[in-house]
């Protein structure tokens, strides 16, 4: 075990010893295909990174063992998660680190990392330190996100986007079931072999390997029957964590639907405009505003390149983020921008207007800012494309996937009955 | 030939339609649970009583039915869309269906746009809740129907869950309210938050039909919703077989019946439950468990020619009222323990007359009474003392151990914990409204599933899989179970399972202890729910320790009672008590009077208890007015005070026009910022009056969420009463920072108070046909405000200038710091006040909004009835240093209370009590802190939960006992 240091408030900080001594660094899982791609960028940078992705009842029961059970749903489940890894026995606590996203808006997930600290010192793991993955909020002497590692992270997040888009484009209709899941895993070995070397994150090799993945994937053999078209909307955990959704993915699959999970590199953009929209709104520092636009506008160029290349094979591609930022202008005003904020809405509007108007509003139980852009815009949603079938479901510890599963049927009810209505 | 399966929660229905679509054979049973079997047996019955049903397409529908019709090949049709299939059918022309069933609620909007609503997870006012309430009054259903046809007069209850309007009515019952008022009451609770929960901004309007169990037996639960819809809606024939109907006009296959029949039998869930150990490993660990427990014993001795003192003891508590007669030498000589039904004088009454029966001779030297009915027992009897309830499990539990460290107590509707240090009461934890998994939990799910309590609580001690249900609410619970016996669970394993989970939620919910440190080793439980051996086990097993439970561990409350009347005369010579004796007994009058108090802004419905000899007992009381005519006195209550500066913000004409504020969530403190600010333009600015209960109803249909907190749930309501006058402007911008108090990290609003307008401007249509101004403001950048202000004003407004808005802002971050210094100079002066008396002071922190007097329920007033002193966070917040906090400390009212906690933490004479809002996600974070806070430096920490009704008899419970920890009841 290296020696424990703290900053001036007492919080343990990672240090450089511990990254030379191999620490494993434990992070939770979200969504799968995004994730392992990415794990090897950090690998690269020499930090031993470990997504966690175990599952069943005792995930939530540890959580709820440490946390608040009144605190969000992505907390309890994040938390439980690292802490049940930690007591697990698989991990040498004493060389083992944990890392956690944290955004520093005004929702309550920004607080996440220290509700795990909280936690940690609960469990007996106070010598088990906690890693930001954050820009600008708390500094680790030994980690550092640097513009070559954000640069190799948002790499991996096109080509997560893109594989998990291809795939639900796919995977419904192939001929020869289980196709499209075996290109996605082909292409992840391939891309994270790449990125442990440090290659494939360069605009020009991104372009080179989208055509290539699109082209791999309109290979596969279809038969295009219709089928009811869902899109998923959400707080960004729930609406892809399968530990946090129930397996909603599969679910629907299993449903025989068509499913449609808008990317995380809007999420990315929203999150940067943010910054931008806060300094049109009330104003602040240009040469922030200067740093946020360059960041910005890299991440539509590399929107661009998702939405040319899927195109080009004749899939639907996703909204593009300028454009569903419009369509949301009536809804929502671009200041409401915790959580998930407008994009929620948007993300909605989107999926109606581009077919999927069918609709799973995933959010932890009692989410904050989901009663503003979730549940609170779904009546102007409507008023504005009637067409949008929508059903908002929580998650939380207690909710009874039965009925979860019922309310979506009934959406799916009605979603079917519309296709049919279409198909006469 | 059709046939359509319903399989509800609670029961199964069964329909053949024959090729009309003319129902020719239904059936409607409860199935207990026992889902498979009952399916099979149906099927096997209409085999053979429906001639040609072999040849029948056939579906089956309803929420406890998707897993069983997947594995039978039996095609599924979802519950709400067989409704309407059924509705379209039979009754063209329908506009809206309201069907209530088991444990759904919906309502279908079938004219004008589709839409169909379900209640969501957390939405009560469904046939479970009806069904627990009738338990509550101990009535038949059907009476319950008949009751509310009598009623004279409703309450308001909460519908949101039973158990939350258990803490409602069980007051109400104990005060003496009559049970058909309650009864319609319910009915009224179960209307409003179907259609407050459900239309969700939706007119419900033209042809209503009523569908489900409760609307087609309840003729008065119909009524009900006519009067709030203000229309006259139709229970069809056959209301109860919608389901079953849409299910069989949905099918398309026919069934070999008995192979469905086999497989309906063979069907076994995955079998693959979480679960727990078992709770004993074999009988030899029993057997030792019981003898262990079986060493705390308290004596017995006839009261029949007893000679000696005696001293009675009584606990009106929530649901069950227990009396005990102990001897001079503590021996039990009488107790009684006895289901509340609703009016604790009845039962006290006829308790005392079997003692003085048994021995007429009986000499009385002292008598007290605890609990809810505490007051109007002390009042009908003339009883001796009055203690609040956990003085009086501290002293029982001292009896049997006088080193006790932490006493847990779990009752039919409570559950309170208090951990003890150098001999007082130190910290005190009582059940929330949303997390009560007690002892009428297990009752419930018993009789639910057939069984007494004590057969089902017994079955659980050998199961072998007791199943992991988690600690949640009851209502979840329902369906956790069935998923449970759908994969396989047996009774057994439930029973043990449900013991766990209330084990589990009193530990991990209410006291939130991880470790068995916590609490300490020193372990006394008691309440009635410990007398369940299996909850006993499984709080030993889940804690690690062993603790004690007496054989009065049901009684312990009044056992307390009548040690602590013994101690309290204990050095006098020849002490009498003053509790009614057996003449009075037989001269015993008691009338009941229900009224509206109407002396102030809460407008308390006061309960006036008349007994024999005119003696008079009021409950439902904030303050003591009704009782002193005196208004109390303001000048030791910020509360009070910071009403009356805000409505010093009074309307001045002015020539621009008038601009409407809507009185909620932020604008509790920053109207004097707005008010100066627009005035200043030459704008007539009126706000909105502080909430009532008309306020609230007013917007209460427009509310998208029903799961975001009260305050923000009222602000609709303000809209409405802001449109209702008219105006053309309304003013409510979004803003995502507040000001920067520097007192954290950074200066968020919450997400709701930040963006709620954006809810508003989405749900509301009547703001559509006004100026509804809500620009995303900064004033967090005092020098970029004026401009950003100006831009987003001019819009409605053109002939604003920025040397107007500029000089305007100027006075209203002016008017906004002169509002801070007027309140912080007369808290200062509380402080100083108190501090010079003596008196203690409580710093009751929160949020602005909690000034509202419908949000706090009077819990001010009550507090300062105390006699102790009451100032809010923000009078104490300024007079902390910034200090690290252990969390991010980002939210700028968040922020006063850490440094509100801090500070009180180094002042002797102030205690702490924070309000919080249910449903309040970011005080999840916050509660944790400021108790660490504060316990970091031995200070107690009180939180009240309130929401759209509040218990006001807990939250006495807990000032009491804050105040007696502090020595200072």
């Amino acid at each position: 075990m290296a020696e424990l240091k703290y900053d001036k408030n007492g919080r343990l900080l990672f240090t450089k010893e511990m990254k030379d001594e191999g620490y494993t660094i434990l992070a939770p899982s979200m969504a799968p295909i995004h994730f392992n791609i990415v794990r090897n960028v950090f690998v690269h940078s020499g930090y031993k990174v470990e997504f966690v992705d175990t599952a069943g009842p005792e995930i939530a029961q540890t959580g709820l063992k440490y946390v608040h059970n009144d605190t969000c749903y992505p907390a309890l489940l994040v938390i439980g998660q690292l802490i049940h890894a930690l007591q697990s026995g698989k991990y040498d606590v004493n060389k083992t680190a944990l890392m956690i996203t944290q955004t520093g808006g005004g929702c309550r997930a920004s607080n996440y990392i220290f509700l795990l600290r909280k936690a940690l010192k609960k469990a007996g793991f106070e010598q088990v330190p906690v890693i930001s993955l954050s820009i600008g909020m708390e500094k680790n002497p030994g980690f550092h996100l640097t513009v070559p590692l954000i640069r190799r992270v948002l790499a991996g997040l096109v080509y997560g986007d893109v594989l998990m888009l291809l795939s639900n484009q796919t995977k419904p209709y192939e001929v020869n079931k289980g196709e499209s899941m075996s290109l996605v895993n082909e292409w992840t070995k391939r891309l994270t072999d790449e990125f442990a070397k440090g290659d494939s994150y360069r605009p020009k090799e991104i372009e080179e390997y989208l055509d290539k993945i699109c082209e791999s994937f309109a290979q596969i053999e279809v038969r295009k029957t219709p089928k009811v078209k869902v899109g998923v909307v959400g707080e960004i955990y729930v609406k892809y964590a399968r530990l946090g959704n129930n397996d909603l993915e599969k679910f629907l699959a299993d449903q025989d639907c068509e499913v449609n999970l808008p990317g995380i590199m809007g999420f990315a953009l929203f999150k940067v405009d943010n910054r931008l929209e806060d300094i049109k709104l009330y104003g602040g520092s240009k040469a922030k505003f200067q740093v946020c636009s360059v960041l910005f506008n890299y991440l539509e160029k590399l929107e661009g390149m998702i939405i040319k290349y899927t195109k080009k094979y004749g899939f639907t591609p996703p909204g593009e983020y300028a454009h569903i930022k419009k369509l949301v202008k009536p809804v929502i005003g671009y200041g409401s921008k915790m959580g998930e904020g407008w994009l929620l809405t948007a993300e909605m509007l989107e999926l109606a207007e581009s077919g999927y108007e069918n609709i799973v509003c995933a959010q932890p139980f009692g989410c904050l800012p989901n009663h503003i852009n979730g549940k609170g815009a779904v009546r102007k949603i409507k008023e504005l494309n009637p067409k949008a079938n929508i059903v908002t479901i929580d998650y939380d510890p207690g909710a009874p996937k039965v009925n979860q599963e019922n309310r979506i049927k009934l959406m799916l009810a009605v979603g079917k009955e519309e296709l049919e209505k279409q198909n006469k | 030939m059709k046939l359509g399966l319903d399989i509800g929660s609670t029961t199964i229905k069964c329909a053949v339609l024959d090729d009309n679509n003319k129902l020719i054979y239904s059936t409607y049973q409860r199935h207990y649970s026992q889902i498979t079997e009952k399916i099979g047996e149906i099927l096997s019955t209409v085999k053979n009583e429906v001639d040609g049903v072999e040849n029948a397409t056939v579906a089956l529908s309803g929420s406890a039915g998707m897993g069983v019709a997947e594995s039978c090949g039996i095609d599924f049709v979802q519950e709400v869309y067989a409704t309407r299939v059924a509705a379209n059918t039979f009754i063209p022309g329908t506009d809206v269906v309201i069907e209530l069933g088991g444990e759904d609620a919906k309502i279908l909007f079938l004219s004008g746009g589709l839409e169909v609503r379900m209640n969501g997870t957390c939405a009560g006012g469904t046939g479970a809740f009806i069904d627990q309430m009738a338990t509550l009054l101990n009535v038949p259903l059907e009476e319950l129907d008949e009751l509310a046809k009598k009623h004279e007069k409703t309450y308001t209850i909460a519908s949101r869950c039973g158990v939350f309007a258990k803490t409602d009515i069980q007051p109400l019952l104990n005060q003496g309210a009559r049970k058909a008022d309650i009864a319609e009451s319910i009915f009224n609770a179960v209307v409003s938050q179907t259609v407050a929960g459900l239309a969700q901004g939706r007119e419900i309007e033209g042809q209503v039909v009523y569908l489900g169990g409760p609307l087609t037996f309840m003729s008065e639960l119909r009524n009900c919703f006519d009067k709030t819809l203000k229309t006259k809606g139709i229970c069809p024939e056959n209301s109860l077989y919608y389901v079953a109907c849409g299910a069989a006009l949905c099918s398309s296959k026919t069934i070999d019946f008995d192979e469905v029949i086999g497989k309906v039998k063979n069907y076994k869930g995955a079998g693959n439950f979480a679960f727990n150990p078992p709770l004993f490993e074999n009988e030899e660990e029993y057997n030792k468990f019981i003898e262990r427990h079986n060493k705390a014993y308290v004596e017995t001795k006839e009261l029949k020619g007893y000679k000696g003192r005696a001293y009675i003891g009584m606990d009106s508590g929530s649901t069950t009222v227990k009396a005990v007669v102990l001897s001079e030498n503590c021996e039990l000589l009488y107790s009684k323990y006895m289901q509340s039904k609703g009016n604790p004088v009845e039962l006290i009454k006829s308790f005392l007359e079997e003692v003085y029966e048994i021995n007429p001779e009986l000499d009385v030297a002292s008598s007290a009474v605890t609990g809810y009915g505490e007051d109007i027992i002390k009042n009908a009897f003339s009883v001796d003392y009055g203690i609040v309830e956990t003085i009086a499990h501290f002293t029982a539990a001292k009896h049997f151990m006088p080193d006790v460290q932490f006493v847990i107590d779990i009752g039919g509707q409570d559950i309170k914990c208090f951990k003890i240090h150098n001999g007082t009461i130190d910290n005190l934890f009582l059940n929330e409204a949303c997390s009560s998994g007690c002892g009428s939990f297990l009752q419930t799910f018993a009789n639910a599933l057939g069984y007494s309590i004590e057969d089902f609580a017994n079955k659980g001690i050998f199961a072998k899989h007791p199943v992991d249900l988690g600690s949640r609410c009851t209502v979840f619970m329902n369906s956790s179970v069935k998923q449970a016996q759908k994969d396989g669970a047996t009774i057994e394993d439930i029973s043990a399972g449900l013991s766990l989970s209330v084990v589990k939620n009193a530990l991990y919910k209410v006291i939130r202890a991880t470790s068995p440190d916590e609490l300490g080793r020193r372990v006394v439980v008691q309440g009635g729910t410990f007398l369940n051996n299996a909850v006993l086990r499984a709080f030993e097993q889940e804690m690690g320790v062993e603790v004690v439970r007496s054989n009065i561990a049901g009684l312990m409350g009044a056992y307390g009672a009548a040690l602590y009347s013994m101690e309290k005369v204990k050095d006098r010579e020849n002490p009498r008590s003053s509790i009614a004796d057996k003449a009075y007994l037989d001269n015993f009058v008691h009338t009941i009077k229900v009224t509206n108090c109407g002396l102030c802004n809460n407008n308390c419905r006061l309960t006036i208890n008349t007994f024999s000899g005119g003696k008079k007992f009021i409950a439902g009381n904030r303050c003591e007015r009704p009782i002193t005519k005196k208004a109390p006195k303001n000048d030791r209550n910020i509360f009070s005070y910071k009403l009356e500066l805000l409505s010093q913000y009074k309307p001045v004409e002015g020539r621009r026009g008038t601009i409407g504020i809507p009185m909620g969530l932020n604008m509790y403190e920053l109207l004097p910022f707005w008010w100066r600010f627009f005035t200043e333009l030459g704008f007539k600015v009126l706000h909105s009056p502080y909430s009532n209960r008309k306020i609230y109803q007013k917007g209460q249909q427009t509310i998208p969420s029903d799961t975001v907190c009260f305050p923000a749930k009222l602000m609709h309501g303000h809209i409405k009463w802001l449109l209702d006058e008219g105006i053309e402007n309304i003013f409510y911008p979004c803003m995502s920072y507040n000001f920067d108090e520097g007192l954290g990290d950074n200066h968020y609003n919450c997400p709701v108070v930040a963006y709620y307008p954006e809810v508003i401007k989405n749900n509301m249509k009547g703001i559509r046909d006004i100026n509804f101004i809500m620009p995303y403001l900064g004033i967090h950048r005092p020098k970029d405000f004026p401009k950003k202000a100006l831009e987003s004003l001019q819009r409605y407004f053109p002939n604003l200038t920025l040397g107007e808005v500029k000089a305007a802002s100027k006075a209203a971050y002016k008017e906004y710091e002169n509002y801070f210094s007027r309140l912080r100079i007369r808290g200062d002066e509380i402080i100083n006040e108190a501090e010079q008396n003596g008196r203690e002071i409580i710093v009751l922190s929160g949020r602005p909004y909690h000034i509202d007097p419908e949000i706090n329920h009077g819990i001010d007033k009550l507090i300062s009835g105390f006699n102790v002193s009451v100032v809010s966070e923000d009078v104490v917040s300024a007079r902390a240093p910034e200090f690290h906090t252990a969390v991010l400390n980002q939210w700028t009212y968040h922020a006063r209370l850490y440094a509100a906690a801090n500070y009180v933490s180094t002042r002797d004479n102030m205690q702490l009590v924070q309000l919080v809002s249910f449903g309040c996600g970011v005080d999840a974070i916050t509660t944790d802190e400021v108790r660490e806070i504060l316990e970091r430096n031995n200070k107690i920490y009180t939180q009240i939960k309130i929401d759209e009704i509040t218990n006001l008899g807990a939250v006495k419970i807990r000032i009491r006992s804050l105040l007696s920890a502090i020595g200072r009841e």
